[in-house]
């Protein structure tokens, strides 16, 4: 089991012609991800490098393949209108990677997407999600793997799924920050301990799913065992997660706040000040995690050796490929 | 991207939003003739203002309200020719080289307003209080309840009626009310049409009454404003009145070469891809007791050129006496990362420690690269994990 997206999810790249969304359709196609097809308005009727379909628009792209979830690459200035297309089209899981989107566009985005309740948007700005399937052949790099779903930027062979795991644990991963969700998958692998589905949910100020909608579905789930949540300095979000974990999770959750040493300064007037409010700081957001029972990390090297300790497992320290 | 508060002021002039009379000006001879045709027609109470982005102005001295000609003269000069030196600027302070120039307003009350966007509540948000002035962080700190906030309709924006009750709640009273209102309106419109992320106008002022104005004029007297870097391909205007004098030209030169960079205290240089693990890089130089000299992320997809520049900018400081290079490659692959350290140090020259920590994608011939090069760059190490690097690079400059 896993959260949002499996082996059966059937995924389309918008914006499967460019450089970037060709070079990771090919990716998740390694991986063992069901592409279906992409969308390039105007090279509908043409074929990618893989052989996949092209569509001109994301509703022909649904109609012909069965597409529930979307990849998106599409460069700044359109991606809102493509995440909106996507919606419109019916995709449930839509999966924005592109960076760099105008905050007034995902504000208006994020407004209209009320009017479409069965998709759910991850990201913008973010490596994406991913559910871990079980490893066939090989190691490091160029393992094999089949029936995961990565939809993303992520290096997919650091993670592990929960039947290779040798502590028979999986935990979700929930990340404000692309690289540093990589360290916390890394880091619970080397241990011993799978990924029931990790979750990129992108640095914007205004995104789609947060911590709290994601720790509400891992804390369903049957084979998540406890979450590891990366937070970064900035907003309320992480506090915020920390007060509903109090009340309503009864996993284990290891927290890490990025950020800590990053110098004041940067923030935007009196008005950023007075809007972020007490929780703005990583102190701050530490203080409040800890005091709502999550395990917090000092350090970020602490991810998975915390992680470990929350579930009670005994570590088994593995030789992962890339080690 | 900030802008001066003078063109602030004159954004808020094509939105119908009343400002003082005044301009920018460049030179003493030219503060002195704005300062005869201010003098003219109005009362001769005026301001002279540092135009820096820096804040502490006022404490600091560039800040003057001025009561003649000479005084402005007295008063343009010295900003002119001295730097600015506040909590808020480099140590050895700011040159300043453009002034506004202003006439001065009687005031009666001062109200803070602002807008800014509410990530919490995915909106923007129009942040208002009756004790304006320089304080506000303060009274949003000792009296939250006089902080008010009206969060706008993410697609239409703000309503008449929103402004209204607000006005009201300010205590504003007849005609202030429609003055008022037609100015958070015109704010509202300003913010989203320019792809602002800071409106904040700090003090707004409601002026005496007099015979003219019996309820007195609401006038913006300070003005801030800060945009969206991601917008800018479709606010050329906008990006027009980028100052590059007021950034750090290392900033400046990293972001050419599509890095992010931001120059710190410490001796420690870091080199690392992506934003979180860069920041996370910093924390743990710090836990092992080291002091990080700058943050540097290389982004997702960097050239060997990006890494060189990399080196360069980090090298360039002469405070640092270690370096450490945390990558952990997705897209960006390891062994390509180790070819352009090697060729990068090899060009630059290494003269300080270097402690290397890669994981990834084909980690294994990056390492393999990095054993080739060991010979050649004597001051290089790699480290097993996060923490092995972090401790081996605050040995290292122990």
């Amino acid at each position: 089991m896993s959260i949002l997206v499996d082996g059966s999810t059937k995924v389309i790249c918008q914006g499967i012609t460019g450089a970037s969304g060709a070079f990771h359709t090919k990716g998740c196609l390694d991986y063992g991800t069901q592409m279906v097809g992409g969308v390039t308005p105007g090279k509908g009727g043409l074929q990618d490098a893989n052989g996949l379909p092209i569509f001109d628009t994301v509703q022909s792209a649904v109609d012909s393949t069965g597409a529930n979830a979307s990849m998106i690459f599409v460069p700044p200035p359109f991606a809102g209108d493509s995440i909106l297309e996507a919606a419109d089209a019916g995709v449930e899981v839509i999966c924005c990677i592109t960076e760099g989107i105008p905050v007034q566009d995902m504000i208006r985005v994020r407004a209209r997407l009320q009017g479409f309740p069965d998709s759910v948007l991850i990201g913008p700005n973010c490596p994406g999600l991913m559910t871990p399937g079980r490893k066939v052949s090989g190691e490091g790099s160029t393992a094999v793997f089949e029936g995961g779903c990565k939809i993303g930027i992520m290096p997919g062979y650091i993670h592990t799924a929960r039947c290779d795991a040798a502590t028979g644990k999986s935990v979700g991963v929930i990340s404000r920050s692309g690289t540093l969700t990589y360290e916390a998958v890394w880091q619970t692998s080397v241990l011993g301990i799978g990924q029931s589905t990790c979750v990129g949910i992108g640095g914007d100020p205004v995104r789609g799913l947060g911590f709290i909608e994601l720790l509400s579905l891992f804390e369903e789930d049957p084979e998540t065992d406890g979450v590891v949540m990366i937070g970064e300095i900035g907003g309320s979000d992480e506090a915020e997660a920390g007060r509903w974990i109090e009340t309503n999770m009864s996993k284990p959750v290891t927290a890490f706040i990025a950020g800590r040493t990053a110098p004041p300064g940067k923030r935007m007037g009196h008005a950023g000040a007075i809007i972020g409010g007490a929780d703005d700081t990583a102190e701050a957001k530490m203080e409040v995690l800890r005091a709502c029972g999550v395990s917090v990390c000092q350090s970020p090297a602490e991810l998975g050796s915390s992680m470990a300790t929350a579930l009670g497992v005994q570590p088994v320290p593995v030789a992962h490929g890339a080690s | 991207m900030k802008i001066h508060e003078y063109q602030a002021r004159e954004l808020l002039a094509t939105a119908n939003i009343p400002v003082p009379n005044g301009s920018m000006v460049t030179s003493v001879e030219d503060a002195v003739q704005v300062g005869e045709r201010l003098a003219a027609d109005s009362p001769p109470v005026m301001v002279v203002k540092a135009q820096v982005h820096a804040g502490g102005r006022g404490k600091a001295g560039f800040v003057k309200v001025v009561k003649s000609v000479d005084e402005i003269r007295e008063a343009a000069s010295f900003m002119l020719g001295n730097r600015m030196v506040s909590p808020q600027t480099p140590p050895d302070g700011l040159a300043v080289d453009r002034l506004l120039v202003a006439e001065g307003v009687d005031i009666d009350r001062e109200i803070y307003l602002a807008i800014t966007t509410d990530r919490t509540r995915r909106t923007n948000t129009l942040i208002a209080s009756a004790e304006g002035g320089v304080e506000i962080e303060q009274v949003a700190e000792e009296r939250p309840e006089a902080i008010l906030k009206v969060p706008m309709h993410p697609i239409d924006g703000l309503s008449d009626y929103q402004a209204r009750d607000l006005a009201f709640e300010l205590g504003l009273q007849g005609k202030q009310v429609r003055q008022f209102v037609s100015i958070a309106l015109q704010l509202a419109d300003l913010f989203v049409r320019t792809d602002a992320s800071l409106a904040e106008i700090n003090p707004l002022v409601i002026t005496p009454a007099t015979e003219a104005h019996p309820d007195g004029q609401v006038v913006a007297i300070d003005a801030k404003f800060n945009f969206d870097d991601n917008a800018m391909f479709r606010q050329q205007a906008i990006a027009e009145l980028f100052d590059p004098t007021e950034e750090d030209p290392d900033e400046m030169r990293a972001r050419d070469a599509g890095l992010s960079f931001v120059a710190l205290d410490g001796n420690i240089g870091c080199l690392v891809n992506g934003a979180g693990l860069a920041m996370s890089t910093m924390d743990i130089i710090k836990l092992h007791g080291g002091d990080p000299a700058n943050f540097l992320d290389v982004g997702g997809d960097a050239s060997q050129e990006a890494v060189t520049e990399a080196f360069r900018i980090i090298l360039a400081e002469d405070k640092v006496k270690g370096v450490l290079v945390n990558i952990f490659g997705g897209i960006m692959q390891c062994d390509r990362i180790a070819r352009a350290i090697v060729a990068a140090a090899e060009e630059v020259g290494f003269q300080v420690p270097l402690v290397v920590r890669l994981e990834g994608t084909n980690v294994e011939e990056a390492r393999a690269v990095l054993e080739q090069a060991e010979a050649r760059m004597p001051t290089m190490r790699t480290a097993t994990d996060l923490d092995d690097a972090a401790r081996k690079v605050c040995e290292s400059v122990a």
